[in-house]
């Protein structure tokens, strides 16, 4: 199940990997009710896909990726609540494009070094973002948050609707290619030199690998897939807050990514399912102790599942393979 | 002969501690020089100081006729200058074959393209299998290195660098943790290796360095003491007084 880009890996779709998607299609029409907690899901399965890129599979720990979420969805908010740009392509462009800028400014800078002091500047970068996006009210709205904007038909063809319909769809088609461009890159030679150094930094160096430039290309990549997510996400909402750029954001997210399984391409798909339906019921049930049941989930998967749902699976089997033989 | 590989004057200080001292070292085309030396002799500073991993306090690295001191160690690894590390330094989570591919597409120069599959390019992972097999591992080269014997591990460190077509090969003891009846499988390999490519070698089993090396310099406190052949170095009493005596109780 473990998806590493080798010289000797398949790159065919498996049937498998089909089975996401087919989930995502039956649930539109299984859980009409659900459909906004659903789109809320399929965002930050692309959020986590993109932090897989950069933690899973090119080894550079971040606690800062809110700051590329935050950028992409104060981008397109701002582009329609202060410019009038009510496009989704165009909104969905702009975050893009400031995420790449972004990503390609700062990563030149802080992928030099490594371990905790990039820990610390990834983190340093989100705060920084989020104190200017605090400060700036005449254009992100401060504390009381981005509102006023305005998104128009996709094509000219499918409004917003109050249901999350057409938010849904949306998502699903975004994510399923944020999906497709990932594992295109993970199976490419440039995600193989990746697994390269995560697996051993210095050797990469010494078989004469680019390192800098390669860790750079990935994590402006990155940084571009979590700008869509944070656009889609206002797009849904109609509305930026600034906690997307919090730390907790991040810290949840990378919560939602180990508890489906590092390195692994569907353990972005099944960590934020699980975390936010548990969360969602939780909530409901526990309105006030919903977070010890959540703090609970993480003990026992850091206990018990290192590698997360995706390795338990792994070995579950593993097990009944021995055992058929 | 000419020389592949050249230092003149080479120099190395932390702070005070001088670890490479006024350094004349040359590595004729496919040569089979040995380096040998006490412990703390400043063998792997000089190594390091040929691959560019460390900058030299003075003096110069001359690598194919062209001065290298300034050059980065990507410059020098493509112009020719590959080594293997004292201690393994593998991609342990991937297989062999997947280890040496690696490699093999850094040099073709294919190594950063964005989408095409990387099993579609057949000619890496073909080439990969033709040098294991060459070195008698192809019934390895599935297997991941985590789970390899460690002399078997010390092969795909040869194989690595070899996969990167070096015209001189710095090799930073390769026997090095090999029990001592798997040794004579490294020294296989080594003899095996192809005659134009300029060898300098770095070890403590003097079997093999004997056996192995047409050339020996002896590196005392980061100078040169000695240079000549296997039987002029067995000859010499100072070898024997700085190389044995003080150092091995």
């Amino acid at each position: 199940m473990r998806h590493n880009g080798s010289y000797s890996a398949s790159p065919r779709i498996g049937l498998l990997e089909w089975l996401p998607w087919a989930i995502g299609v039956a649930a539109f029409f299984l859980m009409p009710e659900y459909l906004s907690l659903g789109a809320r899901i399929l965002i930050f399965i692309l959020y986590a896909l993109s932090l897989d890129l950069v933690v899973g599979y090119a080894g550079i720990v971040t606690l800062g990726h809110s700051a590329f979420f935050g950028l992409g969805a104060y981008a397109a908010g701002i582009l329609s609540a202060r410019f009038g740009v009510a496009d989704p392509a165009l909104q969905l462009l702009v975050a893009m494009t400031a995420c790449a800028l972004m990503g390609l400014a700062t990563g030149a800078v802080i992928l030099r070094t490594r371990g905790l002091t990039l820990l610390m500047l990834t983190l340093a970068i989100a705060s920084i973002l989020l104190e200017v996006a605090n400060k700036a009210t005449s254009i992100t709205g401060g504390a009381d948050g981005l509102s006023g904007i305005v998104v128009a038909p996709i094509l000219g063809l499918f409004r917003f609707d109050l249901f999350g319909k057409t938010a849904y769809w949306l998502c699903l088609a975004v994510l399923f290619v944020g999906w497709w461009v990932t594992r295109r890159l993970i199976y490419s030679p440039f995600g193989a030199s990746l697994v390269g150094i995560r697996e051993n930094h210095v050797r990469m160096v010494a078989i004469g690998s680019p390192v800098p430039r390669r860790l750079l290309t990935a994590y402006t990549i990155s940084a571009v897939l979590a700008g869509v997510a944070g656009a889609l996400l206002t797009q849904t909402n109609q509305f930026v807050g600034l906690n997307v750029l919090s730390f907790e954001s991040s810290g949840e997210l990378l919560v939602m990514l180990i508890l489906g399984g590092v390195g692994r391409i569907y353990g972005a798909f099944i960590g934020p399912v699980v975390y936010m339906i548990a969360q969602d019921m939780l909530a409901k049930q526990f309105p006030e102790y919903w977070s010890l049941g959540i703090g609970l989930l993480l003990v026992i998967i850091v206990l018990f599942a290192r590698d997360g749902i995706l390795g338990i699976i792994d070995r579950l089997v593993a097990l009944t393979r021995k055992e058929a033989r | 002969m000419t020389a592949v590989l050249q230092t003149r004057g080479l120099c190395k200080r932390f702070g005070a501690l001088t670890v490479a001292d006024n350094i004349d070292f040359t590595l004729e085309a496919g040569a089979r020089h040995a380096l040998i030396g006490p412990n703390g002799a400043g063998k792997t500073t000089f190594v390091n100081l040929l691959t560019g991993r460390l900058s030299p306090s003075a003096g110069t690295v001359v690598l194919g006729g062209e001065d290298v001191t300034r050059l980065s160690q990507q410059e020098r690894i493509r112009r020719g200058l590959g080594r293997t590390f004292q201690i393994n330094s593998l991609f342990r989570g991937l297989s062999v074959v997947d280890n040496v591919s690696l490699a093999v597409a850094e040099r073709r120069g294919v190594s950063g393209r964005l989408f095409r599959p990387a099993s579609q390019l057949s000619e890496v992972r073909d080439e990969a299998m033709e040098l294991l097999r060459s070195l008698g591992m192809a019934d390895d080269a599935q297997v991941v290195i985590a789970n390899l014997a460690y002399g078997k591990q010390r092969l795909v460190e040869i194989a690595i660098t070899l996969a990167m077509k070096p015209r001189v090969l710095l090799l930073d003891e390769p026997a090095a943790g090999v029990p001592s009846l798997e040794t004579h499988r490294i020294l296989d390999v080594l003899d095996a290796l192809p005659a134009e490519i300029g060898i300098l070698i770095i070890e403590h089993d003097m079997d093999l360095v004997f056996r192995f090396a047409k050339r020996i310099t002896i590196l005392v406190n980061g100078a040169t003491l000695l240079e000549g052949t296997p039987e002029e170095i067995a000859a010499d009493p100072r070898v024997r007084e700085v190389y044995l005596g003080e150092r091995h109780e």
